[in-house]
């Protein structure tokens, strides 16, 4: 980091920024080494013989691509099946993230303007009015941090494979990741169109309703349609294990070795995102 | 998105209406059969889940969740595991990054064949081939490492060095090396030329220009996306346990197939603690750092 001279004014700023570096550089060197160590990094198993032929069996065994058109053909179930997945994994999530953002908005639930003079400086009521806000924020974390992979992992144990599952992991993890932006997208809004709406005597539901989502609605379908694009590449690695899609056909050549095949189904899979993030792009284009 | 009221847009020139009013009706229309047409065939069935017999299976297998299994034997085990996949996530973030600071220089027309640096350029034909070959090349090797999944370069590896988290780490890196070496790539041509341009005027070369001009502008940027990275790793590093490369990921999966439930709780707490300590980490990094 360079060293700003006007911070020299500031000794106090200035101090503290000092011991930092140091700090940070030890903290650092401490992870790498622990991190080299158990994460078993040997860079010379890359280039043993074995390691070596393994690779060069892969390559050579990807090419030429299997695009014969039995298995185009039979790829088209498995490639509805990822957008599908994407889909209404993503209709789920906003099915789930947008209530729970809502109740999870600091400004809408107990604070700021809205509740001003209602609340005054009772206290009972303030904590009745932030119990529900606590509560959908630590379920909203609790979604999201648990990654969809381990959410898809129980869900097939629940209800079977089949695309299902997926669709439920990817609604749960991804209506966790929509709630926490949202009511960020709503609590950042600039504040004076909704008071100058309370000061029309508008309930909060209206304030919500005409004031905050028509001001927010852009960059709200505007994060909806990027969780989308994650959403397909995240529907096919869930195939992986178990839950339909590209995914566990890649798994299944991979599997039998069957490499020309698994270079087709990356290249497809590789069309569909670029497709579907150039059909995302568009559409944001379009709204904001 | 909701109509205007008509009386308000009155004396607003309206966009030429035809064409409007097809996109608004088609744009919902499509968004409709889309939807209808993904919830057919993933066969969603809420009310099976929510039913009566999917409540009762779900909250049976809530319950064998519980308690947590909280045995020191276990939770040593579940620290060391942690740790494996943090250390998975760290090296598979610093290769990452080291691989995007190879390619995205390379990567970056504006360093590479156009712009302000190259207006008055001497070189000849073969030279300026050259140079476009070069960022041709830097931008096809960072589209393969991004296309293939990470999961898939974690199983050639897991094929070519064999099982641990040496093969997840290098999954990791070359996927997200990908991601990242595109995203600074982007930084770096975006970057104002007004800067460069003083820089040029002085006489310096583009060596200096590069270092002295664009560097200092592009790093806390550079810096900013790969903590935003590591915070996708941690995440991603638990996926890849899935196909043998340790850490909690692995654990996640043994625990299923073998009904633990107990020990399932315990390992899903324990990257409940691990992704919010490294969100946590991240967004305090960017702090001090930025």
């Amino acid at each position: 980091m360079p060293s700003n001279p006007s911070l020299a004014a500031l000794p106090f700023s200035h101090r503290s920024k000092s011991h930092f570096p140091i700090l940070f550089g030890i903290c650092f060197a401490v992870a790498f080494m622990g991190s080299w160590q158990l994460a078993q990094i040997q860079p010379g198993l890359l280039f043993e013989t074995e390691g070596r032929r393994n690779i060069a069996k892969f390559i050579t065994g990807m090419f030429p691509p299997d695009l014969s058109p039995e298995f185009l053909r039979f790829l088209v179930v498995p490639l509805f099946e990822t957008i599908q997945i994407s889909v209404m994994g993503t209709v789920l999530a906003v099915a789930i993230g947008f209530p729970l953002g809502l109740l999870g908005t600091a400004s809408l639930a107990y604070t700021g303007i809205l509740h001003e003079v209602e609340i005054g400086g009772s206290r009972a009521r303030r904590l009745t009015r932030a119990l529900p806000y606590i509560l959908v924020r630590s379920v909203l974390s609790v979604f999201r941090c648990i990654p969809e992979f381990v959410w898809a992992f129980m869900f097939v144990r629940a209800v079977g494979l089949g695309p299902f599952p997926g669709v439920l992991a990817i609604g749960i993890s991804y209506g966790g990741m929509l709630g926490k932006v949202y009511s960020e997208i709503l609590e950042n809004l600039a504040v004076q169109p909704s008071e100058a709406l309370q000061a029309t005597g508008a309930s909060r539901w209206k304030v919500l309703l005409y004031g905050m989502l028509p001001h927010a609605m852009p960059q709200l379908v505007s994060y909806t349609l990027y969780r989308w694009e994650c959403a397909v590449r995240a529907s096919a690695i869930l195939g992986f294990i178990g839950a339909g899609g590209l995914g566990q056909q890649i798994e299944l050549s991979m599997r039998m070795f069957n490499f020309h095949e698994v270079i087709t189904l990356v290249l497809i899979l590789f069309l569909l995102v670029a497709a579907v993030d150039f059909l995302s792009a568009k559409a944001r284009k379009a709204i904001v | 998105m909701p109509a205007h009221p008509a009386s308000a847009t009155t004396t607003i020139p309206l966009p030429p209406r035809g064409r409007t009013r097809v996109a608004s009706f088609l744009v919902p229309a499509g968004i409709a059969a889309l939807i209808i047409w993904s919830w057919h065939g993933t066969h969603f069935d809420l009310m099976s889940l929510l039913g009566a017999d999917g409540r009762a299976q779900m909250l049976t297998y809530a319950r064998k969740l519980f308690p947590p299994d909280l045995s020191t034997d276990l939770l040593l085990k579940v620290a060391y595991w942690s740790l494996e996949t943090f250390a998975m996530s760290f090296m598979g973030t610093l290769l990452s990054v080291a691989i995007a600071l190879i390619l995205v220089f390379p990567a970056s027309r504006n360093l590479v064949f156009s712009g302000v640096l190259f207006e008055v350029d001497e070189a000849g034909r073969p030279v300026r081939l050259a140079r476009l070959g070069l960022y041709v090349f830097a931008r096809a090797a960072l589209n393969l490492l991004r296309t293939v999944p990470h999961i898939v370069w974690a199983l050639i590896f897991v094929f070519a060095v064999g099982l641990g988290p040496f093969p997840g780490v290098l999954a990791l890196g070359l996927h997200t090396g990908g991601i990242l070496g595109k995203l600074f790539a982007e930084v770096v041509e975006d970057i104002e030329t007004q800067p460069l341009e003083a820089l040029q005027s002085t006489g310096a070369s583009r060596f200096q220009i590069f270092v002295y001009g664009v560097l200092p502008r592009v790093l806390p940027q550079f810096l900013a996306y790969s903590l935003y990275r590591w915070e996708v790793n941690i995440r991603e590093a638990i996926i890849l346990g899935y196909v043998g490369a340790g850490g909690l990921g692995q654990q996640v999966q043994i625990a299923i197939s073998l009904f633990l439930e107990n020990k399932l709780l315990t390992l899903i707490l324990a990257i409940y603690v691990m992704v919010t300590v490294v969100d946590y980490l991240s967004a305090y990094l960017r702090r001090r750092l930025l």
